[in-house]
C-alpha cells in the first residue's frame, strides 16, 4: 500500500504501450477471472439444474397446496369469509358456488384431484368428491344446500367444511405435520397422530441408528483392510484392491440377492452351522428379512466407500513416523494410538461421512432383505412417490431427512472440523 | 441435349430415392407399449404384438417394462407437459386413481372395442370388469396361496388354515400392504365375506383384522415383488405364501416344484389398458387396441400365461398351453373348481381408505 502511494504521487507506472500498469493488471486479472468462470460454468450449471432446482422443487412441493383453490375457485374465496366459530354451516351462496365448481371440475376432470388431496387428511373424501361430482350436474336450481346434503349427508357436517376451509390455502403445513406423526384435529389444533398411525419418527430414529451402526461396522472392517492395502508391496496390494473394487462394480441387485442366498433359513450359512452341529436343524438363525439382513448387506455394499478414502490417506503416511515413535521407546500400541491413528483421522472422517450419508437414503437393499424391522425411511419415501402418489408427504419426509443430514454435517464440522476431511 | 437428359435422369432418380426413404420412414412407426415385463409381456408379445405386426408391417411395437412405476411416471409426464406413452398396462386400482386425476382418457367401450363374435357389444361382454370409464380390461388374475406339499403335514384347505399356526406351523409369505390381507384376516376370523367392508369401516373392525394378523405376525415374511413368493417357496423359506396365480402356475407346471395351489377366497383383481391423456399416436393406438382386446386375442393370451380373459365370450376359446400342451382352462382363477370362494376388491372403498389404512398398516408392522 505504502509503495503504491508514493509512486502515484511521483509518476504513474505504465506498461510498454503506455496504459497505466494498474489498469493493465486489472484487465489481465479480469480476463483470467472470466476464463476461470467459463471453466467452472458447465459444472456450475450442472449443479444448479440437477441439484439445486430439484431440491428447491422438493422443498416447494412439501408445502404447496394450490389444487384446492384452483379447482374450487368460486367456493374458496366465499369460504374465507365464513365464520366457522359460530357453529353454523356456510351460507347458501357457498353451496351454490360449490355446485358450480363441481360441475366445472367434472367437465375439466380436475375434481378427483381435490378429492384425493382431501383424502390425505380424512378418509372417505375421495368417494365424497367423486360421487358428488357425478350427481351435482343434475342440480339445476336451489336451494343448493338441501340438494348437496341430499347427495351426501357429509355436506351437512360442519367438520367437512372446516376441513375444506383449512386446506384451501395455497400453502399447507399438513405434510410436515404428517411427516413427524402429527396432524390437525377437527378444530384445527395441532395434535399427535393416534398411536396406531405413528410411524415416521420411529423410522427416522431407526434409520439414523442403523446408518450409524453400518458406518461403525464399515470402519471396523475397512480400517485393517486399508492398512493392509497401504502397506503391502504394490503387487499384492493391487490384487487385493481389485478384490475390494470387484463387488463395487457388480450390480447392486446381484450383491443383495447373493446375501439372500447366504443368509436365509435354508441358506449356505445356516446349512453350514447345522452341518457343524453348532445349531439344531429346528433353530436355524433368522439373519435375513430383519434388521440384521439390512445391516449385513448394506455394510458389504458400502464398504468400498470407507476403504477408498482410508487407503488414500494411509498411503501418504510415511512409514518412518511409526518407526521413529518405536525407536523413541513407544510400545506398538502407543505408536499406533498416538502417531498412526491421528494421521488417519481425515480418512476416517471422509469415509464415515460418505457411508453414513449414503446409508441414510438407502431403500432398495432394505426393501429386499430388510423385512419389517430393517425397513428404513427411504422405503416409505419411495412408497409415497410411486404407490400412494402422496408427493407432498414424500417431499416433506425428504426435506426432514435433508435437514437431519445437514444438522449432522454441521455437528461434525463443529466436533471434528470439515477441513480435516480428505476424500483422496 | 443428351447431357441434359442424363442429368434429369440422375436428378429424378435421386429425388425418387429420397422420397422412397421418406415414405419408408413414415410407414415404419414405433409404437411403445408399457407393460409389466417378464412372462406377462412375453404373453402379450405372442398373443397381441406379433400377430398385429404381421398384419400391419408399418407398425413396430416396442415394449417398455415400466408398469410398476407407471402411475407416478404418467403424473410426472403430465406435469412436465410432455406425455410420451401412447398406451399403458395397469391394474384396475391404478386405472381408477389415474382416471380420478384426469391423467388418462375416458373411453366409450362400445365405440372403440370390437363386439363379441355373436354381436354382443363390448361393454356387455366385459360386463362388470369395466370398473372405470378409463379402463379397458384385459385379464382377471388373482392373488392366492401356494404351499409346499412336502413341508406341510396337512395341506391347507381354507383361508382359516393360513392363520392356524398349530395346524400348519412355519413361515408364510404375505404381501406388504393392507389390501387383501385385512379382508383375509376378517374372513378367517369368521366375518361374513359380504360384510367385510362394513366391518372394516369401523374402528373395532380394523382392530379385529390387525388382531387376527397379530396371531401370525412373527411367522410372516412380507413380500413386495411378485417374484419373491415363488422364490421363497422354492427355497423352502416359507411353507406357504400369497402371490399372483400366474407366478404359482409357472412355479408348479414349468419349474416342477413341489408346490400346490390353495384357491380359497382368492382375491380377484383386474389388469388392463389405459390411454394417457395427451399421449402420441392416438389413431394407431385405437386401431391396435381394437385388435388386441378382441375375443380371440384375449383367449390366445391364456395359452402363454394362466390369467383369465376379461371377456365372457373368450372363455370357450381358451385352449392348451403353447409349450407345455396342458389344458389351460382348469388353471384359470375363474375355473369353476377354483372359484368356489372368490373375493373381488371393493375399489371404491379402498380409494377412500387406502391412505389411512396404509399408515395404520405400516405403524402396525413397525410395532
Amino acid at each position: 500500500m505504502a509503495t503504491s502511494g508514493t509512486t502515484s504521487t511521483a509518476q504513474t507506472l505504465t506498461t510498454a504501450d503506455g496504459t497505466p500498469l494498474k489498469v493493465s493488471l486489472s484487465r489481465a486479472e479480469r480476463r483470467n477471472r472470466i476464463r476461470a468462470l467459463l471453466l467452472v460454468a458447465p459444472l456450475f450449471l450442472f449443479i444448479i439444474v440437477f441439484f439445486l432446482v430439484p431440491i428447491g422443487d422438493m422443498l416447494f412441493r412439501s408445502v404447496e397446496n394450490r389444487v384446492v383453490g384452483e379447482v374450487l375457485h368460486r367456493t374458496v374465496p366465499l369460504l374465507a369469509m365464513w365464520d366457522e366459530a359460530n357453529g353454523e354451516l356456510p351460507s347458501e351462496d357457498v353451496f351454490r358456488a360449490l355446485v358450480e365448481d363441481f360441475k366445472q371440475g367434472r367437465e375439466d376432470r380436475t375434481i378427483g384431484k381435490v378429492g384425493r388431496r382431501m383424502n390425505y387428511e380424512k378418509s372417505g373424501m375421495t368417494s365424497l368428491f367423486r360421487s358428488t361430482a357425478r350427481k351435482a350436474r343434475r342440480i339445476e336450481q336451489g336451494p343448493f344446500k338441501e340438494a348437496l346434503i341430499k347427495i351426501n349427508k357429509k355436506w351437512g357436517d360442519i367438520k367437512t367444511w372446516q376441513l375444506l376451509k383449512r386446506e384451501s390455502s395455497a400453502l399447507t403445513l399438513s405434510y410436515y405435520l404428517a411427516s413427524v406423526d402429527m396432524r390437525f384435529d377437527d378444530n384445527g389444533k395441532v395434535v399427535r397422530q393416534p398411536d396406531d398411525e405413528q410411524i415416521y419418527i420411529k423410522l427416522f430414529i431407526r434409520t439414523l441408528n442403523l446408518s450409524a451402526l453400518i458406518t461403525v461396522l464399515c470402519l471396523a472392517l475397512g480400517y485393517p483392510i486399508s492398512y493392509l492395502l497401504a502397506t503391502l508391496p504394490a503387487r499384492t496390494s493391487n490384487l487385493l484392491m481389485i478384490l475390494v473394487l470387484l463387488p463395487f462394480w457388480t450390480s447392486l441387485l446381484v450383491r443383495t440377492t447373493a446375501w439372500i442366498a447366504l443368509l436365509q433359513k435354508e441358506g449356505v450359512i445356516n446349512d453350514f452351522l447345522v452341518a457343524l452341529r453348532l445349531i439344531g436343524d429346528e433353530n436355524r438363525l433368522a439373519m435375513i428379512h430383519n434388521a440384521t439382513g439390512t445391516v449385513v448387506a448394506m455394510t458389504h455394499i458400502l464398504l468400498p466407500f470407507m476403504v477408498l478414502p482410508l487407503y488414500s490417506v494411509m498411503k501418504n503416511i510415511p512409514e518412518s513416523h511409526v518407526r521413529a515413535a518405536r525407536s523413541l521407546g513407544a510400545t506398538p500400541f502407543t505408536a499406533f494410538m498416538r502417531v498412526y491413528l491421528p494421521n488417519t483421522v481425515p480418512g476416517i472422517g471422509a469415509g464415515a461421512i460418505l457411508v453414513f450419508i449414503i446409508a441414510i437414503g438407502y431403500y432398495i437393499t432394505p426393501a429386499l432383505v430388510g423385512g419389517v424391522s430393517g425397513t428404513l425411511i427411504g422405503n416409505l419415501i419411495a412408497y409415497h412417490m410411486s404407490t400412494s402418489l402422496n408427493w407432498g408427504l414424500a417431499a416433506a419426509l425428504g426435506s426432514v431427512l435433508l435437514a437431519l443430514v445437514l444438522a449432522l454435517y454441521l455437528l461434525y464440522d463443529k466436533v471434528v472440523g470439515i477441513d480435516n476431511m480428505k476424500m483422496g | 441435349m443428351r447431357n441434359l437428359t442424363i442429368r434429369t435422369l440422375v436428378t429424378v432418380a435421386a429425388v425418387a430415392t429420397v422420397c422412397a426413404g421418406v415414405a419408408l420412414a413414415q410407414t415404419q412407426l414405433d409404437l411403445v407399449v408399457v407393460s409389466w415385463g417378464g412372462a406377462y409381456t412375453a404373453s402379450q408379445q405372442k398373443a397381441y404384438h406379433d400377430p398385429y405386426m404381421a398384419a400391419n408391417p408399418g407398425i413396430k411395437i416396442i415394449n417398455d417394462d415400466s408398469s410398476a412405476e407407471a402411475v407416478a411416471k404418467i403424473r410426472a409426464m403430465n406435469e412436465a407437459g410432455k406425455v410420451t406413452w401412447p398406451l399403458v398396462d395397469v391394474v384396475a386400482a391404478d386405472a381408477i386413481s389415474l382416471c380420478d386425476e384426469g391423467l388418462v382418457e375416458p373411453v366409450d367401450h362400445d365405440a372403440i372395442l370390437a363386439a363379441a363374435p355373436d354381436g354382443t357389444p363390448a361393454s356387455e361382454d366385459f360386463g362388470e370388469m369395466i370398473v372405470s370409464e378409463c379402463f379397458i380390461p384385459q385379464i382377471v388374475y388373482s392373488t392366492t396361496f401356494g404351499y409346499r406339499t412336502d413341508l406341510v403335514k396337512v395341506p391347507p384347505k381354507t383361508i382359516k388354515d393360513v392363520f392356524d399356526l398349530r395346524k400348519i406351523p412355519g413361515k408364510r409369505a404375505l404381501e406388504k400392504r393392507p389390501i387383501g390381507n385385512l379382508e383375509w384376516a376378517l374372513i378367517a376370523d369368521g366375518v361374513d365375506p359380504d360384510t367385510v367392508y362394513d366391518v372394516l369401516e369401523t374402528e373395532a373392525g380394523v382392530k379385529r383384522a390387525f388382531a387376527k394378523l397379530d396371531t401370525i405376525k412373527d411367522q410372516v415374511v412380507w413380500w413386495t415383488q411378485g417374484a419373491q413368493t415363488p422364490q421363497l417357496l422354492a427355497d423352502g423359506e416359507v411353507v406357504m405364501g400369497s402371490t399372483y396365480n400366474g407366478r404359482l402356475f409357472s412355479l408348479i407346471e414349468e419349474k416342477k416344484q413341489p408346490v400346490a395351489m390353495m384357491w380359497d377366497w382368492q382375491m380377484y383383481d383386474l389388469d388392463g389398458w389405459v390411454i394417457p391423456k395427451g399421449g402420441p399416436h392416438r389413431k394407431e393406438v385405437l386401431k391396435y387396441l381394437r385388435f388386441a382386446t378382441d375375443t380371440q386375442r384375449l383367449a390366445d393370451q391364456a395359452k402363454y400365461i394362466s390369467y383369465g380373459p376379461a371377456r365372457a365370450s373368450s372363455a370357450p376359446f381358451v385352449g392348451k398351453h403353447a409349450d407345455l400342451g396342458i389344458e389351460m382352462a382348469p388353471h384359470m382363477p375363474t375355473a369353476p373348481a377354483n372359484a368356489t370362494n372368490t373375493f373381488l376388491f371393493n375399489y371404491e372403498w379402498w380409494a377412500d381408505h387406502r391412505d389411512e389404512l396404509n399408515e395404520k398398516f405400516n405403524a402396525w408392522l413397525a410395532r
